[in-house]
């Protein structure tokens, strides 16, 4: 375990940099002069004079070469300081995502708990059903599932919500601390049109792999020695059947990430994928790098400990 | 005796010529008795590339005229599908956003796979630092979101089709470099790669000659399935309104039209946008799959 552990930690570190240079190179070269943008406006209609493009840039850091500048960045990145908000200028990067992460975090949480407590039982009654009725309609249910955009089915559920049950996206949001059950209220429907998609998915793959372990010789052993039958999926087959689960489930994460900046404009969540946007709109590339190497460190992250979860659950993987 | 005659009878007396025509039309049949689904999917497919195609001759009305007496008209009143906010035909608006949303789709895809396919098989041949550094990259690129990537991009970039289409191409090339590296690896130790190098082909000639046209059938699969991608990421990016400028009709600006205006009261601004789009995403998907089983064991059951 000790060597597979330090050899997924050196790939995690070499690509967080990398990410990390990728995202500053994209955001410093491309657009051009911040100091430029921020006096000029987004339209370029500002007026200013040569003084101070030089004072701002100067103020900006970006008078001094590339690499001095994403050195100075990454230092930064390291100590939790994302530098200052282009376009609310004074206000650290890091303040607002520290407002608005925890929402889009829990958001996340809520739909990953969903997608799971609904696709393991329907994987598992599609598998033992297979080629009946409930696997027909669960065959439906994930081909519609993956196919739908998220942000169509975010509309879908809003205008039922809106229209027979006369719900509408709350405009003030309610800490989860403060009041558990009407922040639940607010973010429990986002979290189902975010699950949606990953439900299907996950439900697809926990059928494929429960019918692959259904056929194995040990189930026909559990089956033999006269288990009931419930104890034979449970206990035997779903805890084999889990693996390939765990590991989409990884590679899910990251969908669910850019689902999220969707879901949370059309339920007006006010969570870091709406800062996003609204950041896109007025281009302040401070807060959109910050939010875009957070989004990846998060990716990365979560699949470093699928990654080791896996390991550990699965010894071939460990001593290979 | 008589078994013997029997047996030269049922010998077939003549084979037709085989024409490329015919060949083609053969294995269209086939497919399309073996992948129904997959056929179907390629046939609506195909419709809706004519449809986009011919879109000025099958639009009943222009796409950004307002007629404001028909502003949020019922479907099937004055317009067949519904007017929207400002009262124009939706119909038309969706047939003039089948042009965005495939064109966009197809050219970024074709550019995008095409190029992480040749890094791909590049990656593979030279093996050691070239693999590993686009391996690395690869990573790096994964780790992004694709819509969150989409977004940046669009911000750096500003909205126009072009860069959508470059953006798609930077969001969509990794996952397949990946992909074709790893059939290009089993490639590399094929004995044709090995004779090609004995006879003193250059590298390059090999990994045109010899290893791009072998990696061909998992090209077509990959592009299939990631059209989809595409057409979701694009429509995604056009309703966060930095996709294509706001005054392209698009499946995705339409929806976004739909949720900023009344979510309530005209129900058919939100679902037609989405059922076109939904349609394209399920025929490409079953078109993907099935075509995935027919040309490509490497992906089977992935």
């Amino acid at each position: 375990m000790g060597t597979y552990l330090i050899k997924r930690l050196g790939l995690f570190v070499p690509t967080l940099v990398l990410v990390s240079i990728i995202i500053f190179v994209v955001m410093r070269i491309v657009p051009g002069d911040p100091a430029l943008l921020i006096l000029a406006g987004t339209e370029g209609e500002g007026e200013y004079t040569e003084q101070q493009l030089h004072e701002l840039r100067v103020s900006l850091g970006t008078d001094k070469p590339i690499y001095t500048q994403y050195g100075k960045w990454i230092w930064g990145v390291v100590r939790g300081d994302f530098g200052e908000s282009f376009w609310y200028r004074g206000v650290p990067v890091m303040d607002e995502i520290k407002k608005r992460f925890p929402i889009t975090f829990e958001l996340a949480v809520l739909s990953i708990l969903i997608s799971f407590i609904l696709s393991v039982p329907i994987g598992v009654i599609t598998a033992v059903k297979i080629d009946k009725w409930p696997d027909y309609l669960g065959k439906a249910f994930t081909i519609s599932g993956v196919a739908l955009p998220t942000f169509w089915v975010a509309i879908l559920v809003v205008f039922v919500l809106a229209r027979f049950f006369n719900w509408l996206p709350p405009l003030n949001y309610t800490n989860l601390w403060e009041d558990p059950i009407s922040n639940l209220q607010q973010l429990i429907f986002p979290a189902l049109a975010l699950g949606f998609n990953n439900t299907a998915f996950q439900a697809r793959v926990t059928r494929s792999s429960m019918l692959e372990v259904l056929r194995e010789d040990y189930i026909r052993t559990a089956r033999a020695k006269g288990l009931g039958e419930s104890l034979v999926l449970f206990r035997h087959a779903l805890k084999n059947a889990f693996l390939p689960v765990i590991t989409v489930s990884g590679w899910q994460f990251s969908r669910l990430l850019g689902g999220a900046v969707l879901v949370e404009i059309i339920f007006l969540v006010p969570g870091t994928g709406q800062l996003l946007v609204d950041s896109v709109a007025v281009r302040d590339f401070n807060v959109i790098q910050a939010l875009i190497f957070l989004a990846a460190f998060m990716v990365l992250t979560i699949n470093l400990i699928v990654d080791l979860m896996y390991g550990w659950l699965n010894p071939k993987v460990r001593y290979g | 005796m008589a078994r013997q005659r029997s047996a030269e009878q049922e010998l077939p007396q003549e084979r037709p010529v085989l024409t490329p025509t015919l060949v083609t039309i053969r294995a269209a049949l086939n497919f399309s008795k073996k992948k129904p689904l997959g056929a179907f999917g390629a046939i609506v497919l195909a419709v809706m590339v004519i449809i986009a195609v011919f879109a000025p001759w099958i639009a009943p009305f222009d796409p950004s005229e307002p007629y404001v007496e028909r502003t949020f008209s019922a479907p099937g009143t004055e317009f067949l599908l519904g007017g929207d906010q400002i009262g124009r035909d939706i119909l038309s608006r969706l047939i003039y956003g089948a042009r965005i949303s495939l064109f966009v789709g197809l050219v970024s895809v074709t550019i995008g796979i095409s190029l992480g396919s040749l890094l791909g098989v590049i990656s593979a041949y030279f093996g050691s630092k070239i693999d590993l550094v686009v391996q690395r990259l690869v990573d790096a690129f994964l780790a992004f979101p694709a819509i969150i990537l989409g977004l940046t991009l669009m911000a750096v970039l500003g909205s126009s089709v072009t860069n959508i289409i470059i953006a798609l191409c930077i969001v969509l090339a990794p996952g397949s470099i990946r992909t074709v590296r790893s059939q290009a690896l089993a490639i590399k130790e094929m004995d044709y790669v090995l004779a090609a190098r004995a006879i003193g082909a250059s590298d390059w000639g090999i990994i045109f000659r010899h290893m791009v046209p072998n990696c061909f059938a998992i090209f077509i699969v990959l592009a299939t399935i990631t059209l989809g991608l595409a057409i979701i990421v694009e429509s995604s990016l056009s309703f966060l309104g930095v996709g294509v400028p706001p005054n392209v009709p698009t499946w995705g600006g339409m929806l976004s039209d739909a949720a900023y205006t009344d979510i309530g009261g005209a129900p058919w601004l939100s679902i037609f946008p989405g059922i076109a789009l939904a349609l394209a995403v399920f025929a490409i998907n079953f078109l993907g799959d099935a075509m995935r089983d027919v040309l490509d064991p490497w992906l089977r059951g992935r």
